[in-house]
Order: C-alpha cells, then sequence, then structure tokens
C-alpha cells in the first residue's frame, strides 16, 4: 500500500507539463524496478523447474530401488 | 521434504526488497548518496554467505558423529554455495568501494580479512577433491571445517573491530545504525537479509539433493 501511495504522490509532485505518469515518472526508476523484478522472478521459477526436475528423479529413482 | 512454503517465502521476501530498497526512503548522506541502497543488497550477501558457512559446520559435526554420507553432502554443498554468495559480496563491495571509498581494493582490514577467509574456503573444496576415500575425505574435511569456521570469524567480526576500517561498525566507526538503520531502512534491511539466506538454503538443498542422487545411482551402478 505505502508503495502505492508513493506512485502517487510523485505523479503528482510534477507541475507544469504533466505528461510524467506511471512508468514515465520520477526519473523513471519504476522501469529499473520492473526491469530487477522481471529477472528476479524469472530467476525464481527457473530455480522451482530445477526443483520439480530433482522431485522427478528423486522419484524415479525410490520406484528403482 | 516437498514443502515449498519457505522457498517461495524467501523469493517474496527479496522480490518486496527490491521494490522497497529502490523505492523507500533513505537518508541523504555525503559520499554514500543513493549508494547507501546497496546495503539491502551487498550486506545480505554476506548474512546467506555466514548461515551457509554456519550449517555446514554443523553438519561437520554431525557426520564426525553419524558418519553418515548425507551429513557430508549437506556440508559440502553449504560451502559451494557460501562460496558463490562470497563471491557476489566480494564483486559488489568492489564495485561500491570503488565509487564510495576510491579503490576497489582499499586495503581495509575487513576486506583483507574476508580474502584470507574466502581463501580458506576455497582451500576446503580442494582439501576435498584432493582425496579419493570417501570416509577418509569425509572425516578430513569435516575436522577442518571444524578449525576454519571459527577461524573465519574471527578474521571478519573480530580483527577487523580491533583496527581502523572503513566499513561501519568497525574500528570506532559507528555502524549504520548510528545513522539511519534503526528506522526505515531496518524494515528493508532485514528481510532482505532473511530473504536471501532462504534462497541460499533453497540452492543448497538443490545441489544436496542432486548429489545425493549421484551417490545413491553410484551405488546402484555398482
Amino acid at each position: 500500500m505505502s508503495c502505492f501511495n508513493f506512485l502517487v504522490t510523485f505523479a503528482q509532485s510534477n507541475n507544469g507539463v504533466e505528461m510524467a505518469t506511471g512508468l514515465r515518472s520520477s526519473g523513471k526508476i519504476y522501469v529499473v524496478v520492473i526491469v530487477l523484478l522481471i529477472i528476479f522472478l524469472g530467476f525464481i521459477i527457473y530455480l522451482f523447474t530445477i526443483d520439480r526436475r530433482i522431485g522427478k528423479l528423486e522419484k524415479k529413482e525410490k520406484s528403482i530401488r | 521434504m516437498k514443502s515449498y512454503w519457505w522457498k517461495f517465502l524467501g523469493a517474496a521476501i527479496v522480490f518486496y526488497t527490491i521494490i522497497a530498497g529502490l523505492l523507500g526512503e533513505v537518508p541523504a548522506l555525503p559520499i554514500l548518496h543513493e549508494s547507501i541502497r546497496n546495503v539491502y543488497f551487498h550486506v545480505p550477501m554476506w548474512f546467506a554467505m555466514l548461515l551457509m558457512y554456519l550449517i555446514s559446520v554443523v553438519y561437520s559435526i554431525k557426520y564426525l558423529g553419524s558418519g553418515k554420507p548425507e551429513d557430508d553432502f549437506i556440508a559440502v554443498e553449504s560451502v559451494n554455495v557460501g562460496l558463490i554468495f562470497c563471491l557476489f559480496g566480494l564483486l559488489s563491495g568492489m564495485l561500491w568501494a570503488n565509487i564510495t571509498w576510491g579503490d576497489p581494493w582499499p586495503n581495509d582490514p575487513k576486506l583483507n580479512s574476508s580474502a584470507i577467509a574466502s581463501l580458506m574456503y576455497l582451500a576446503y573444496v580442494v582439501l576435498r577433491n584432493a582425496l579419493d576415500e570417501e570416509q577418509k575425505r569425509g572425516k578430513i574435511s569435516a575436522i577442518y571445517n571444524v578449525f576454519a569456521f571459527p577461524i573465519m570469524i574471527v578474521l571478519l567480526f573480530v580483527l577487523p573491530r580491533l583496527t581502523d576500517s572503513l566499513h561501519p561498525g568497525n574500528g570506532g566507526n559507528p555502524g549504520f545504525s548510528g545513522y539511519d538503520m534503526t528506522g526505515s531502512m531496518q524494515w528493508v534491511f532485514r528481510p532482505a537479509a532473511l530473504g536471501w539466506m532462504l534462497i541460499g538454503c533453497w540452492i543448497m538443498t538443490l545441489r544436496y539433493r542432486i548429489r545425493k542422487l549421484e551417490y545413491h545411482t553410484d551405488e546402484l551402478g555398482n
């Protein structure tokens, strides 16, 4: 919630020609934040798929033994 | 074993710290400027490394008692993951130091002792690879690990405090708590440390499970 408030106050503080909204506001730092989040999320999903694959192998190994 | 909740908790926490770490309020300090936000990302690397080495030494001691190869596997893989976090900590620290202290490697006691500690744990990996026989390798490396851990703690947390250091909280320098870490920054920094620790544990368990599988398939082959 506080993050959203932060976004709103930044969008409002920019007087004059008001075009800076959403991702274009505040020096475009939000773009960087979202890029980092995408990379991080991808990394986590990747870890998760590896986790699942190992789980499958473990099941297979158990059935063989 | 199949419970994923703590893995996603760690991921969610780090997710939050990326948002709050980049957008949250930080004190305006000379020299540091916005780079103070590195505290949220550089320091947790070292925290995660510490936890990995701690897990490693606990399982090394367990292995000496039990002799179970599984305990040995956890000990090795913890060190392997700890070394990765150590590498990230060193690289991110060197970049930060270059900008704020004017040199990627100022001869700061904390830097030098962290380099020695890293080499010590690299030696652990080399030592393991040099020994072929499984039980001997397990025992010798476990004993080495038990000695390495307290030396690492002394190198990283005791010796730098006895001399002058550029790092906050060392050699008479005030810690970050002296500036702002009491307030809003703590609400990002502490979760960040916890989140990266959990992710470190996750990667460690993945590596451990692979190693165990390899071990069992080797057994089946013989």
